[in-house]
């Protein structure tokens, strides 16, 4: 496809530890289109952050890419001189982090953070001002001028969320990257950055890979859903699809889950038993086997491939492979 | 007897003030719920009602007894009786102590040596559901969700009547935060415990909560049975509070009400009605001071207050 903006393909990224490696990401397979918003969900350990790191390649000193490629725009990521990377993180990529408390400097005023960003760029210092406040503007923070002087500790917490995501837009990426960026926030703080991510997104037509374990979250910004766990993609495929017809076990037990669904006081809230395999030490099969109420003898002996069950949806599942087969 | 009974409670650090009166009362096995944003003072309740945050007025009774502003030699052999749930599992759990020593510390605390410490740590892990070697390991080794549950042991370690915790579930995943909400309700069940749950997230008060009271700004602005404020919100902050609750349903279109702009200062409290300047439905009767009124068990603070049905 043309439009293909991300590719991710066959990604294998292990850490090297002491009790031997540790297989991070196996197998990992997905694109992003251009305008697209893709979001990631998993649970604690899946991978997220490793896979994040391993798009912008800042990994730490200990990880190896095992196989696969990243490619952006059909240039393979991992096969750049560091120097283009550099050129490339924060100008055509950019990411917004978790923890709007600590993502700006503190002693630097939001207005010198904002034109130290814009380094790249030949315009006079009072054009990037103009620009920062602009961009404050479009993120909903009033009166932008005046506080382009003020220091990240006079902002609330919102609003400094806004503001980095103000700085990652700043110079129109084509791939905005989210890491949890409203996990830190009230719900109703939430739901704020989440509408004015769907705004900018139409305005600034930039991609977004968006990283959350909030299923609502999901489930109302992203268009369509890669479901992580243990490392690996268990499931991909449109939203609807992934939340009204999920094919993989894990996917309907995290669905289940969500006790935002649950309109009636439970007595007794649904939970997934058991703990994430040991990714040092993986057993053979597949990896949500001994978690799974559905699983079969063939799941012991077999790694499930994620295999196509109709355009755009794929999920490793052996309960699929009739529907998968062709 | 109400086993709790907060009354008028007010803190101020310095100029700010933090809690502007608020009173609520809790019965033997009940579970009550606070919510509210950041900064709306959820905590410092909490951390007032135990003795660790100061109160400057206002009365807290447990079992009939006052304890706002108590001595701390007063306040010690009490809790035995109130325990704390922190809201950093791993951060509250120091790192250099063993599980063991972490959850049977509240015993060497209270002079109860000749307890046999090993005997009473299996059984708190075991009341946990976590295996009895754990006794053994170091916070480090835990995970969040384990973390969590030895939080749960601590705080359960005296047999305590009250349990106030703070963002029990803060930071889990879903399928962990499910298992220690059921583990919550079993064991309140199990030892008619009562507690104080803290919380932003409305999706865990409904599960848990027999009642629950909407804080904002150091005040509460509605109190009622977890039933009557999800069915039946009069107050607008309550209803913006529920319908910014993403589902996990792409289709699910909520009739989303948007609350404008952020939670004021504290230094600079807005007059009449609180909430006025970001109440989607305030009218010019808000300008006055709504005072706080009980209708059939349902508290409420408001001059233009919601009907059920009425349109969002």
């Amino acid at each position: 496809m043309t439009d293909t903006l991300l590719e991710i393909d066959r990604l294998s990224v292990d850490y090297e530890t002491a009790r031997g490696d540790l297989k991070a990401l196996r197998d990992i397979s997905f694109d992003i289109r251009k305008g697209e918003i893709v979001g990631i969900v998993g649970e604690s350990g899946c991978g997220k952050s490793t896979l994040i790191s391993s798009i912008l390649r800042l990994t730490a000193p200990n990880t190896r890419f095992r196989q696969g490629e990243v490619r952006f725009k059909g240039e393979d990521l991992l096969q750049l001189p560091e120097r283009k990377m550099r050129d490339l993180r924060g100008s055509d990529i950019s990411i917004v982090f978790q923890d709007p408390m600590q993502t700006h400097n503190p002693v630097l005023s939001i207005g010198q953070q904002m034109l130290d960003i814009q380094h790249r760029s030949k315009a006079s210092k009072a054009e990037k001002r103009a620009r920062a406040a602009q961009m404050l503007g479009a993120v909903g923070i009033p009166d932008p001028e005046a506080r382009l002087d003020q220091f990240p500790h006079e902002f609330s917490g919102g609003m400094r969320q806004r503001i980095a995501i103000a700085m990652a837009l700043m110079s129109e990426p084509d791939l905005l990257i989210a890491d949890e960026p409203t996990t830190a926030l009230d719900a109703t703080l939430e739901v704020q950055i989440i509408e004015r991510l769907q705004e900018l997104q139409q305005q600034f037509d930039c991609a977004i890979l968006f990283i959350s374990h909030h299923l609502g979250v999901i489930a109302e910004l992203c268009d369509r859903v890669v479901v992580m766990y243990a490392g690996a993609v268990v499931e991909s495929g449109e939203v609807r699809e992934i939340f009204h017809d999920p094919k993989h076990p894990y996917t309907r037990r995290l669905i289940d889950c969500d006790p935002g669904h649950i309109k009636e006081r439970a007595r007794v809230l649904p939970t997934i038993p058991g703990e994430v395999p040991d990714l040092a030490n993986l057993p053979g099969g597949c990896i949500f086997r001994d978690r799974c109420d559905q699983a079969m003898p063939r799941c012991a002996s077999q790694v499930p491939p994620l295999a196509k069950l109709k355009e755009g949806h794929h999920a490793a599942c052996w309960l699929n492979h009739e529907e998968a087969a062709e | 007897m109400t086993l709790l009974d907060v009354k008028n409670l007010k803190t101020s650090y310095g100029p700010v003030n933090v809690l502007a009166g608020v009173s609520f009362a809790v019965e033997p096995g009940e579970t009550y719920a606070l919510v509210g944003e950041s900064g709306s003072g959820k905590t410092t309740v909490i951390r007032a009602i135990a003795g660790m945050a100061p109160a400057q007025e206002g009365s807290v009774k447990f079992d009939g007894q006052e304890i706002r502003g108590a001595s701390e030699r007063t306040l010690r052999p009490l809790r035995k009786d109130i325990a704390m749930m922190f809201q950093d599992p791993v951060g509250s759990l120091s790192p250099r102590l063993t599980i063991r020593s972490l959850i049977t510390e509240p015993y060497r605390i209270q002079g109860m040596k000749d307890r046999d410490l090993d005997a009473e740590a299996r059984r708190l892990l075991e009341m946990v559901n976590l295996p009895s070697h754990f006794a053994d390991r170091y916070p480090y080794q835990l995970s969040g969700g384990q973390a969590r549950r030895v939080g749960v042991a601590r705080a359960l370690a005296l047999e305590p009547k009250l349990i106030l915790a703070d963002e029990p579930t803060a930071g889990l995943d879903v399928s962990v935060q499910g298992e220690l909400l059921n583990l919550m309700n079993d064991l309140r069940e199990r030892l008619g415990l009562a507690m104080v749950i803290i919380t932003h997230n409305l999706n865990v008060v409904r599960h848990v909560a027999d009642r629950m009271g909407i804080l904002y700004l150091g005040r509460l602005v509605e109190e009622g049975s977890t039933e009557a404020v999800f069915h039946d919100p009069r107050h607008p902050y309550t209803r913006c509070l529920l319908s910014a609750n993403p589902e996990p349903d792409p289709d699910a279109r909520l009739e989303r009400i948007a609350l404008k702009g952020e939670p004021p200062s504290l230094l600079k409290r807005p007059s009449g009605c609180e909430f006025r300047e970001r109440c989607p439905f305030a009218q010019e009767i808000c300008t006055q001071t709504p005072q706080w009124e009980v209708d059939n068990g349902h508290g409420l603070r408001c001059l233009a207050p919601l009907h059920q049905g009425r349109a969002a």
